[in-house]
């Protein structure tokens, strides 16, 4: 019985319910669903304006740099890096702007910034062959300390004559919805699309899931490594510059141990650290389920000490599941 | 003539890993290319595919004399190569796995999309053609071996390939998986391909080449069509137990 060329198209191993219930982000999203409807009952506090404006702010950071972290860990390489760098970009902006230069120039040198720093871990990993976790391991102690150069090791709070205007940047609100916010749903459309849609977004999936056919298939292998730890940077300089403007002030030690969260968020939405998967939509996910788990330990009156236990508990819960899968598969 | 090499060698440092081969390869015809270990086939293949340039010699392709400094300006020319692990990514599909490199694009120039449908299209009709059952949408992670040759077969189709060379492509899979492989083996000389095949398993050559090209330490020792010679000459050709000329 001969099929039509339709049916055989559309004839796939595992339909799209299976693909999408088989899904660790599904899971996670579901989880967070979950959470926040347990919590509205359980607490007066969590379902306010006031709390849901927090929760979305505090996640946007976190979501912003976890969309760069994916794009390098479906690479199959780690940046540890960003949370130095997010420091970095925040002091040179401060800084540059308490000197009395404009917005646009502050914003300019910091985004300079953080290429900069993303290209020479993108060309040592790339081209020199080292390994992701060693250069910017190294980075992120360059980082901070450039950035500690870069201040005298002060606070800066006074941003020259455009300082309102960054408060607006990164404090601001358009139709009740805060600021990051929406930079962070622009910038995860952005990257999505990017994934899915283009071809070195497909060239991405690829060089994670095997980089030397990547290579023999004669694909631009190191100008896309380079240019993801690029992104990576930048977001790291993105989130740090919306960040200063949020806060108003800066310090150097903002963004210290952020990496790991951003990581966390980014394993926890999907990204597999072997490399060849992750989404964007994911690494919005992953930060939001860390933040619904912080913020309900609060409003639940729990000792915030064991914020960490929750918060890596959830991390190894949400590979389990990926684990599982994969070992029945190999049976 | 499609394919011509002359006097080609290439060494690695102080390594000759050809010396001096010449061939005169025809459209539509299954060149079995044996030898031990180290004889110098992979190197040879992969010259042709332009992944190596050659020391020394030319290669001519329908008479016409061609450089070759990288695999893409091989696949320009309508050379493909199957490599011997296949060269997949196990986490994209089928079609995604064709079309690496060459995706079909919807849209204008810099703006264009992936054209998901497209290819998936094209690829279901590739894997038709060659009888396989592999499925477009499928990962690559979940399928046979046979499967996957058949996804790594299919890409040197997309695009009117005049030499498909293959490197091992019956090594480490299974019987009923090698009469797949064969089969489809068939199905690229029946469309008038030339196809170069390494392989170290005599049973398969002598099923499906029509010529075979012996090479020992870099050197050809036998090029003869394969009625005129038997797996027992083939292997003494190849261990140095019979003298090529």
């Amino acid at each position: 019985m001969a099929t039509t060329l339709h049916e055989t198209i559309a004839h796939r191993q595992r339909t799209l319910a299976a693909t999408v219930l088989g899904s660790q982000t599904f899971w996670v999203l579901v989880a967070v669903i979950v959470a926040c409807i347990f919590l509205s009952f359980a607490t007066d506090s969590f379902a306010t304006a006031k709390n849901l404006y927090n929760i979305t702010r505090n996640v946007t950071f976190v979501a912003i740099i976890a969309l760069g972290m994916t794009l390098v860990i479906i690479t199959g390489g780690i940046d540890l890096s960003v949370g130095s760098v997010l420091c970095l970009c925040s002091m040179v902006l401060a800084v540059t702007m308490h000197a009395g230069y404009g917005i646009g120039t502050g914003v300019a040198v910091s985004v300079a910034t953080a290429l900069v720093i993303g290209a020479f871990n993108g060309i040592l990993i790339a081209y020199l062959g080292f390994p992701p976790f060693v250069v910017t391991l190294g980075m992120l102690s360059v980082a901070r300390s450039l950035a500690m150069v870069a201040s005298n090791n002060t606070v800066v709070f006074e941003f020259g004559p455009d300082h309102t205007k960054l408060l607006a940047l990164g404090g601001g609100a358009i139709f009740g919805v805060a600021n990051p916010v929406i930079y962070m749903i622009v910038l995860a459309l952005l990257t999505g699309f990017v994934l899915r849609w283009t071809r070195i977004g497909r060239y991405i999936y690829a060089i994670g899931g095997n980089e030397k056919a990547a290579i023999a298939t004669g694909l631009p292998v190191r100008p896309i490594k380079v240019c993801v730890y690029m992104i990576s940077a930048l977001s790291a300089g993105i989130a740090g510059i919306i960040q200063t403007g949020w806060l108003g002030a800066v310090t150097t030690n903002i963004g210290a141990g952020m990496e790991l969260q951003v990581i966390a968020a980014a394993v926890i939405g999907g990204a597999n650290l072997a490399g060849g998967a992750g989404t964007a939509f994911g690494a919005l996910v992953g930060a939001a389920l860390i933040e619904v788990i912080r913020n309900s330990l609060g409003l639940l009156g729990i000792n915030a000490f064991w914020q960490g236990t929750f918060i890596g508990g959830a991390t190894i819960l949400a590979v389990l599941f990926d684990r599982i899968r994969n070992f029945r598969q190999s049976e | 003539m499609l394919l011509e090499l002359s006097n080609i060698s290439k060494h690695f440092g102080a390594i000759q890993a050809v010396n001096d081969i010449s061939l005169s390869l025809e459209a539509g015809q299954v060149v079995g290319l044996m030898g031990d270990n180290g004889a110098g086939k992979s190197t040879l293949v992969k010259m042709i595919a332009g992944n190596f340039r050659p020391s020394e010699g030319t290669m001519r392709l329908n008479g016409s004399e061609i450089v070759l400094h990288r695999p893409v300006e091989a696949r320009q020319f309508g050379i493909e190569i199957v490599h011997q692990d296949l060269a997949l990514c196990d986490n994209l599909t089928a079609a995604a796995n064709v079309f690496l490199g060459r995706e079909l694009r919807r849209g204008v120039g810099p703006l264009g999309v992936l054209d998901y449908k497209a290819m998936y299209r094209r690829a279901a009709e590739i894997f038709k053609e060659l009888r396989s059952e592999t499925g477009a949408r499928d990962l690559v992670k979940q399928m046979s071996g046979g499967q996957r040759q058949a996804v790594a077969i299919a890409r040197t189709m997309i695009s009117e390939a005049k030499i498909v060379l293959m490197d091992e492509p019956t090594a480490a899979i299974s019987v009923r998986q090698v009469a797949e492989v064969l089969h489809l083996i068939r199905q690229l000389r029946d469309r008038g391909i030339l196809v170069v095949l390494i392989s170290h398993r005599m049973p398969d050559v002598f099923d499906v080449a029509d010529r075979v090209v012996v090479m020992r330490r870099g050197r050809k020792v036998a090029d003869k069509p394969i009625i005129e010679t038997s797996p027992e000459e083939v292997t003494g050709l190849i261990t140095g137990a019979i003298e090529g000329g």
